[in-house]
């Protein structure tokens, strides 16, 4: 069935079931949405065998950070000390195993050269002639995306965190697991604008890719996906508490091991959320301005 | 020789044809290294060494982590884009053109071309090893840096054939972008010292990487000869690099073998 089709077929379904409060719009915004979300789940689908190997590759090198951890603490044992800034072995790979549940929520692989390859080709203006918003379409797109993604490796990693339950000490209180599974989704959240930004600089440079190498390479080490942000020494640790980055590994992981309580975690929170505000706003200012440069190139 | 020289001399040309793309990508591949380094230090603010008692110290590790990114660097450099046009030559029938030609298949595919992206981290890495030797006020002998040298370009081979075996098998797969990565996550393993791998979980690995797959010799070997608490000081200290030169030697037969069935099985695409 066609893209338009389907979008026609379940408008009149959605007219069909739900009041008619809000009037066609509301329908055809949300039929719109839907389709587009169940068009990019089956595009996903279609390589679940390349999926599941890639999903299980991954895993390995979490066996080479668990022994290199290992390795560290037994040396630093021998100068009789048991932790690092207040890390123990089994925290700092209990954090690594979090960290990656925060990635699979804050990274974004494609997304901004997936853009800025639209806008170099010219297939961008796909977006631009039909009624649908690009951000918006790829937000869909993407949560589509997450949502495959969470289900497969949903296996994977229940098998692995099972296997590495010793380095738990088990579930956090309620309200703190309420708090994990909010930042978890404004790390998302973060992560889709502030790459998508990235992304949408190609409309004044054709050739953004060494940038958005930077920017990866920036958050992948200022996110604290590699080491807890706590270890940095002082000058480094108060720059990367006022970029944003943390907020896309280290914060929604230091939640759950209970590094951070108290105000510590709301404040925290309310700040992860003023910055996902900004990348939104960063990200729509910088789509206008960027239409307005845009000269559509190619056919 | 002449034949390599001169797809040396075209690989320049065509990098320097696109000079800034090629200083930019060279200064994020090093940049990357750099945040690699950075880790490591912050380890060393906390630990003396890695594994106690085993003598990877700071500077010795610095050794070690130079040794790896200048094997990956030339391995990257020289035989990465060769792999990726082999596979992509077979999947495409191109490879025809190069099966004509008179000369050695399989040497014609490994130097055909170099990118140069990530050869500025060899650089990286013979700084690093120069000055952690510094550092360490340890200047090695001339057997000893002739052995390392010999060994360096041992890990090279076993690597080289790992990933020409790979890229030859797109004879029979069609498509491997799953192997690719596949060797991508396995030389992870040989990133690190042989001796964290212990315990029941790391013991079998080591002996995964090091007599099935190995791996672990790559930059494990030659790094032993240059760094003196790892130093072979007794007989039994010489059977891993002895092991070593076995182990490559299977490994480019077995690379041989595997090309040279791939090309007998190619049966040209399209065309």
């Amino acid at each position: 069935m066609r893209p338009a089709e389907a979008i026609e077929k379940r408008g009149k379904f959605f007219a069909r079931r739900l009041p008619r409060a809000g009037g066609g719009f509301l329908y055809r915004r949300l039929a719109l949405w839907l389709t587009i979300l169940q068009l990019s789940i089956q595009e996903r689908i279609i390589y679940r065998g390349e999926f599941f190997l890639g999903a299980l590759m991954r895993f390995l090198p979490i066996v080479t950070q668990i022994l290199l951890w290992a390795a560290i603490f037994e040396a630093v044992g021998t100068v009789g000390r048991a932790e690092i800034q207040g890390y123990s072995y089994r925290q700092v790979v209990a954090y690594y195993l979090l960290t990656m549940i925060s990635r699979a929520f804050s990274s974004m692989p494609g997304l901004a050269s997936g853009i800025a390859r639209d806008i170099r080709d010219g297939t961008i203006k796909k977006y631009l002639v039909q009624p649908v918003d690009l951000l918006g379409f790829l937000l869909l797109h993407r949560i589509a995306h997450k949502l495959v993604y969470y289900v497969m490796a949903l296996g994977p990693f229940v098998l692995l965190f099972y296997l590495c339950q010793g380095f738990f000490d088990g579930w956090p209180a309620p309200e703190v697991m309420a708090a994990y599974v909010a930042s978890l989704v404004l790390a998302f959240l973060l992560g889709f604008y502030l790459e998508a930004t990235i992304g949408l600089i190609g409309f004044w440079f054709l050739e953004v890719s060494s940038l958005i190498f930077v920017f990866l390479l920036l958050s992948f080490f200022f996110s604290g996906h590699m080491f807890p942000l706590d270890m940095l020494p002082i000058p480094w640790r108060e720059m990367v508490a006022v970029l944003p980055f943390q907020y896309l590994a280290y914060f929604p992981s230091a939640i759950f091991l209970g590094k951070v309580s108290g105000e510590d975690l709301w404040t925290g929170l309310a700040a992860q959320a003023i910055w996902t505000l900004v990348a939104f706003i960063l990200a729509r200012i910088v789509f206008r301005l960027g239409l307005r440069h845009y000269s559509g190139f190619g056919g | 020789m002449a034949v390599v020289w001169t797809f040396a001399r075209n690989s320049v040309i065509r990098e320097m044809m696109f000079r800034t793309n090629f200083l930019v990508e060279t200064l994020a591949s090093m940049l990357w290294v750099g945040a690699n380094i950075g880790f490591y230090l912050l380890i060393f603010q906390y630990t003396p060494s890695i594994g106690a008692g085993t003598g990877w110290g700071r500077y010795e590790f610095f050794i070690f982590l130079a040794t790896s990114l200048m094997i990956n660097s030339i391995v990257h450099t020289i035989f990465m884009p060769n792999a990726d046009l082999l596979s992509e030559r077979i999947r495409t029938g191109l490879l025809d053109f190069v099966l004509v030609k008179p000369m050695d298949t399989q040497l014609l595919v490994s130097f055909e071309r170099l990118d140069l992206s990530t050869a500025g981290n060899f650089l990286v890495g013979v700084v690093l090893l120069l000055f952690s030797l510094a550092q360490l006020g340890w200047t090695p002998g001339l057997v000893p840096i002739a052995l390392y040298l010999f060994y360096v370009l041992c890990g090279v081979a076993i690597l080289y054939s790992f990933m020409f075996s790979l890229a030859a098998t797109t004879v029979w797969l069609g498509r491997n972008q799953t192997l690719y990565d596949f060797w991508f996550y396995l030389t992870i393993f040989g990133r690190y010292p042989m001796e964290i791998y212990r315990g029941t979980l790391g013991t079998p690995l080591r002996l995964l990487f090091t007599y099935l797959l190995p791996i672990l010799v790559v930059v494990n070997v030659p790094v032993r000869f240059l760094v003196r608490p790892l130093y072979p000081q007794s007989a039994a200290d010489w059977l891993l690099p002895g092991f070593a030169l076995l182990a490559t030697l299977v490994c480019l037969w077995t690379c041989r073998r595997v090309f040279t069935a791939a090309i007998e099985s190619y049966r040209s695409a399209s065309s």
